[in-house]
């Protein structure tokens, strides 16, 4: 099939927290009381190929519920869907590149017939100055299943690091730490996806 | 057009391309400043879409009202925006040529000078009380979208020497996956400025080409507003064991 007519991208410039992080389309906070798994905090920063944080970029996540679902219609796996959690956050960095999403962990997402993921979160991030977004993955540190991940083997395991959030408990709280490195030493991961 | 000594006329481009290299852009555009540092400098990794990309957030995404499509009156001071009024208007389709419904369309945009209502634009043209500057809408049943706005102006950046990006709308689509996540921009015809901007020459042709609405008179409204047509085409996976033969991947 051919994808000649496609739309290209372009870049997000520096004019977008109007329109897209009104109030009522910023979605730092995933979860509700009722909502089921554990309650984690994910924060980062995003860094440029000087290793200066940028202010001006936007975050995106989705990913599975608690039981490893989607809110989606073509996620028909017979798991609960939790009508308290749609899975998408947006955030854009404050002035020392910070992002932050309060969110549950996810469960395993199947990968094929046969293989399931790791517990993991699809990050895309938007910049004036990246032509197109960049499409990364948070991973967990603690979890076992990350050494069988389909996805994770395929990357490099020099590089594999840079996808994996740090577990830390501060005031009680789980908080992940996931720092974005757009260029350079430490470069993330991004896929061709 | 001669455009001899501007930023486009011979740059760096960088081979890392997500997607359809025929139709995205790289990271790397040397003549667009901002992409020189902010560019990854290793490959990207390649792996097949998983139902966490064959999923996404487009259908579960649908808060608007429809004032939020009006941008001349939904700054709600009662009063309306300044500028050629213009209807822009089109389709979202899969790669299939399919129509995508229900999805949700984010715009912004200068105002009729080149302003942007935004803390970090300073240069000196006038802001204009009635225009936000942004919109958003649904589209219908057909995959159609349609926004009535002003013409954005001009504006200079910092990029080059006596750098102007050309009128243009910012466009933010979901579609059905998180494969078809889309930010793009609109641009209008026989605009001068288009041989001159790196944004848009980093995208190939013909592919740059459809970045350009096109003027349509059968959009126009009789003594009301011009009108545009600009159709957007998502990237969509492939029929996948999770897709029904007929199904509306909504
Ligand atoms: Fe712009």
């Amino acid at each position: 099939m051919s994808t000649a007519r496609l739309t290209g991208a372009q870049t997000v410039g520096p004019f977008f927290h109007p329109a897209l992080l009104r109030e009522d389309a910023r979605r730092n906070v995933l979860v509700q009381p009722e909502t089921e798994g554990e309650r984690i905090r994910i924060e980062g920063c995003v860094y440029d190929g000087d290793g200066v944080p940028v202010p001006d970029a936007m975050v995106e996540i989705w990913q599975a519920n608690h039981y490893g679902r989607h809110r989606h219609p073509l996620d028909q796996r017979p798991l609960p869907l939790d009508p308290t959690f749609i899975g998408f956050g947006r955030c854009g960095t404050d002035d020392a590149g910070r992002y932050w999403f309060e969110t549950i962990k996810p469960g395993p997402v199947s990968f094929d017939g046969e293989r399931s993921q790791a517990p993991h979160i699809c990050v895309l991030v938007f910049a004036r100055g990246l032509l197109n977004h960049l499409v990364t993955r948070l991973y967990f540190a603690d979890e076992p299943a990350n050494a069988a991940d389909p996805v994770l083997q395929r990357v490099p395991p020099e590089r594999r690091e840079t996808l994996i959030a740090q577990r830390a408990v501060v005031d009680g709280a789980v908080v992940y730490r996931f720092d974005i490195v757009l260029q350079g030493d430490g470069e993330t991961v991004f896929f061709n996806i | 057009m001669s455009w001899k000594g501007t930023a486009v006329e011979s740059t760096t481009i960088g081979t890392i391309i997500r997607g359809d290299r025929e139709v995205f852009p790289p990271y790397l555009y040397a003549a667009y400043r901002a992409s020189n540092r902010r560019s990854p400098n290793l490959p990207l990794i390649e792996v097949p879409l998983t139902l966490s990309e064959l999923t996404g957030p487009g259908p579960a995404i649908s808060e608007v009202t429809p004032e939020d499509a009006d941008l001349t009156r939904n700054a709600g001071t009662g009063g309306e925006a300044i500028g050629q009024r213009i209807i822009v208007t089109g389709r979202v389709l899969d790669e299939h040529g399919r129509p995508v419904p229900n999805t949700l369309v984010e715009i912004w945009q200068a105002n009729a000078a080149g302003r942007y209502l935004h803390r970090n634009d300073h240069w000196p043209a006038p802001l204009d009380p009635n225009f936000l500057g942004i919109g958003r809408c649904l589209t219908d049943e057909h995959g159609v979208y349609r926004f009535l706005s002003i013409r954005p102006g001009a504006y200079p950046w910092r990029n080059h020497p006596n750098a102007w990006r050309p009128s243009h709308i910012h466009f933010s689509l979901f579609g059905p996956s998180l494969a078809s996540r889309l930010i793009t921009q609109m641009y209008f015809p026989d605009d001068p400025l288009h041989a001159l901007d790196p944004i848009m020459n980093a995208v190939p042709e013909p592919a740059r080409s459809r970045l350009i609405a096109t003027y349509a008179h059968d959009v126009t409204e009789p003594e009301w507003a011009l009108g545009y047509r600009w159709d957007i085409v998502l990237r969509g996976p492939q029929a996948t064991p999770f897709e029904e033969p007929e199904g509306e991947v909504r």
